[in-house]
């Protein structure tokens, strides 16, 4: 046992005197940085204080203030003795992406869950009926809205991504221009201007007396964007879909929706869904942005929490409370994402 | 899956009547369609626009920008105040968004490269450390790794009176980075001129096939131009003066954050690109390479890195492309970049249609210049085949 250990020591850590030397400074740097780590994360943080007097005389962090603030960071200003209602949402939409990671469900039953889910989410943020009161969008905050506003993007941008796609790939002249001219349009300016536009200049695009409202305009900038990244992963798939698939299905005689349909989206889109579930990640990411439009998200409500001047400067604990949950779900995301491509590389290659 | 096939598709008696059997009828009857369906949608949403912009009694067209922008911008490449006019206003944030961009380029392509060798290292501790970091930093939004280094910089740095001093001329405190520079003397912006000649004639060059004097050319033009200064050498270090530093380079707290967001962001990505270029290049290669008896660095350098770059270029190109993208992000933490200058001259004038147009210009012309350059190198790198 000793033998082995001292095998893989030998061979991994000090094979050389390079790697050698590489492993000592290592070990010498992480022996300075982890206990200090620890010493500030656990021995001489604050984990409970009525308030901030107790955290400013402390050394290490004040995960009190996460104590105090957790509800504020995670829900906004939702009106707090009705905030389980944005926690059930979100318990909806996490259940939704762990269902649809199942991929029994994928033939027939996944557009049917996610708009149900959607219903039923927007159900419990707004309210009005069965008894639950009324919340308008504009109290709404925190990760719900972040949620929602990639799990909506995303429902309604995929269709038109899927049409895009086919446009850009069509034999019609106009019908492609068009697409490319879209999503290269779309693709070459930063979100943060496509943000800008949608909150300044969407309401000068309307008729006089006819008005949105700000998660309204940043959700429908969200799926413009969304829509012309989608467009290119999707066109990857149906670039790779060999051109006997296509003459097949011409020679059954099957006009073009069909053909498309059940011939080639079937098998374009599942090899489409690695790059696609990358895609959901930095859309996901990019949700952070709505802050600039002034939107209170799970990255607006953490500044908001910090601002408070009875806890004014516990920055570290705020972010890295919302960075934990950005992370979680991005990560578990892109595992779910490798997993799938072996998964879908090995039914290939039998 | 039979029943269709045996099934031909009924004639379709009432279409071949019609005419509109023929494809090619259909196709431009569906294309009139579709052409139709976005001019009136264009139609309406332009018609909108031209109405709310005349009864805010905006003007359209450009000529904004030759009106005095009458607002200050806290850093700037070339002299501006607020007298000056909307147009050198977005030309300040312009510049500024270019120096973001090249710089965050070039540190972050090392630190990438750095990183990706670093997790194929034969050493576990050295590779399984760069692969937290990627796992990391990729993760978790680069908006909030802006905003934590911004807080980081401002609120937890001390003061310019208890600078830290990690080297010798070099002041790092809630102000911002201070470093030792070159003094300021005409002959730099001549210096610069001469390179970027140098850098053309060098290309012409290589169209005549004499790619062997253009290096030459390149370091010798902006040296002669320096000695033909009288070879002026002088520094210019960071001084404490009152409140705050004057002299050297400073890097202010906004650029800063924006900087360490962006090149430790992009390199994570960087990193997974030159991995995978790496682990492209087959094994046989390396173990050809060894048996030659090369050394691994030479091995690396010689027989992996040239085969890798193949792979890796293409999605570099695209990584700065996203880099550039996200420079944008400058509005957030108040950085004026060109797409938060435009912002304001946005606020200030309504012009929005205007303002909007200009982000897409600009946007589109620091991703062409992206594109040539990169095509240039890829076309290097690229495999030659017969």
């Amino acid at each position: 046992m000793t033998g082995t250990a001292l095998r893989w020591l030998r061979a991994n850590l000090f094979s050389s005197w390079l790697n050698t030397l590489l492993t000592l400074l290592i070990v010498w740097g992480l022996a300075g940085v982890i206990p200090a780590l620890l010493h500030w994360a656990v021995t001489d943080a604050v984990f409970s204080a009525g308030d901030s007097r107790l955290c400013r005389g402390a050394s290490g962090a004040c995960w009190a203030f996460i104590g105090e603030k957790y509800r504020l960071i995670l829900f906004g200003t939702y009106p707090y003795d009705q905030q389980w209602r944005p926690l059930l949402a979100v318990l909806v939409i996490i259940a939704l992406f762990v269902a649809s990671c199942d991929r029994r469900l994928w033939r027939r039953w996944l557009l049917p869950l996610w708009l149900g889910a959607a219903a039923l989410v927007g159900g419990l943020m707004w309210g009005g009926a069965l008894g639950l009161e009324f919340v308008e969008n504009r109290l709404w905050g925190g990760l719900p809205l972040t949620l929602i506003l990639s799990v909506i993007g995303l429902v309604v941008a995929f269709p038109l991504a899927v049409l895009l796609a086919l446009g850009r790939r069509s034999e019609l002249p106009m019908v492609r221009a068009l697409s490319v001219a879209y999503i290269e349009l779309i693709r070459g300016v930063p979100l943060v201007s496509l943000l800008f536009m949608a909150a300044v200049m969407l309401p000068m695009f309307l008729p006089a007396g006819v008005t949105i409202d700000k998660l309204l305009r940043a959700q429908i900038a969200f799926i413009l964007f969304a829509a012309a990244y989608l467009a290119e992963v999707v066109r990857g798939g149906l670039q790779a879909i060999p051109r006997g698939q296509y003459e097949a299905a011409d020679a059954l005689g099957l006009g073009y929706w069909q053909k498309m349909g059940r011939v080639i989206l079937p098998q374009a889109l599942a090899l489409a869904i690695p790059p696609i579930v990358n895609t959901v990640i930095s859309f996901f990411k990019d949700t952070s942005l709505v802050i600039i439009i002034g939107l209170l998200d799970l990255l607006g409500t953490a500044k908001s929490a910090i601002a408070d001047p009875n806890w004014h400067g516990f920055y570290r604990e705020s972010y890295l409370f919302i960075a934990l949950i950005y992370w979680v779900f991005c990560f578990s995301l892109s595992r779910y994402s490798q997993w799938l491509e072996r998964d879908l590389k090995r039914g290939h290659q039998r | 899956m039979s029943a269709p096939l045996m099934s031909a598709p009924p004639p379709r008696e009432s279409l071949r009547d019609s005419g509109l059997a023929d494809p090619r009828t259909r196709a431009i009857l569906l294309q009139v369609l579709v052409v139709a369906g976005v001019v009136a949608c264009g139609w309406f949403l332009v018609g909108n626009t031209l109405d709310n912009l005349s009864r805010r009694s905006i003007a359209t067209g450009f000529g904004f920008l030759e009106r005095p922008a009458s607002f200050a911008i806290g850093e700037s490449l070339i002299s501006y105040s607020a007298a000056d006019s909307y147009g050198r206003a977005v030309l300040v944030g312009l510049l500024n968004t270019l120096k973001v961009t090249a710089i965050a380029i070039v540190f972050s392509t090392l630190f990438g490269i750095a990183l990706g060798v670093a997790r194929l290292s034969a050493n576990w501790l050295v590779a399984k450390l760069a692969a937290a970091y990627v796992e990391l930093v990729r993760n978790v939004p680069v908006l909030l790794q802006l905003f934590l280094w911004y807080a980081v910089i401002t609120e937890s740095l001390p003061g310019p009176r208890q600078a830290l001093h990690p080297f010798p001329g070099a002041f790092l405190c809630n102000r911002g980075l201070m470093l030792p520079g070159l003094a300021e003397h005409p002959v730099w912006p001549a210096v610069a001129l001469a390179f970027g000649i140098a850098i053309i004639g060098a290309l012409a060059l290589r169209r005549f096939g004499r790619a062997g004097w253009g290096g030459a050319l390149i370091a010798g033009l902006p040296l002669a131009v320096w000695l033909g200064f009288g070879a002026p050498l002088a520094f210019s270090l960071p001084e404490l003066r009152g409140f705050n530093f004057q002299g050297g380079v400073s890097f202010s707290p906004e650029l800063s954050s924006l900087l360490l967001g962006l090149v430790f962001y992009t390199s994570a990505y960087i990193a997974e690109i030159v991995r995978g270029g790496i682990l492209a290049v087959s094994r046989g290669q390396v173990e050809a390479g060894l048996a030659l008896g090369l050394s691994r660095a030479q091995v690396l350098r010689l027989v992996v890195l040239p085969q890798a770059l193949r792979v890796i270029v293409p999605p570099l190109a695209s990584e700065y492309h996203k880099l550039a993208k996200n420079s944008s992000l400058a509005v957030a933490i108040g950085f004026p970049d060109v797409v938060s200058v435009l912002n304001t001259v946005v606020n200030q004038t309504g012009q929005a249609i205007e303002g909007v147009a200009l982000i897409m210009a600009v946007f589109l012309v620091i991703s062409c210049g992206i594109s040539l350059l990169m095509n240039w190198y890829n076309r290097r790198v690229a495999l030659v085949e017969r």
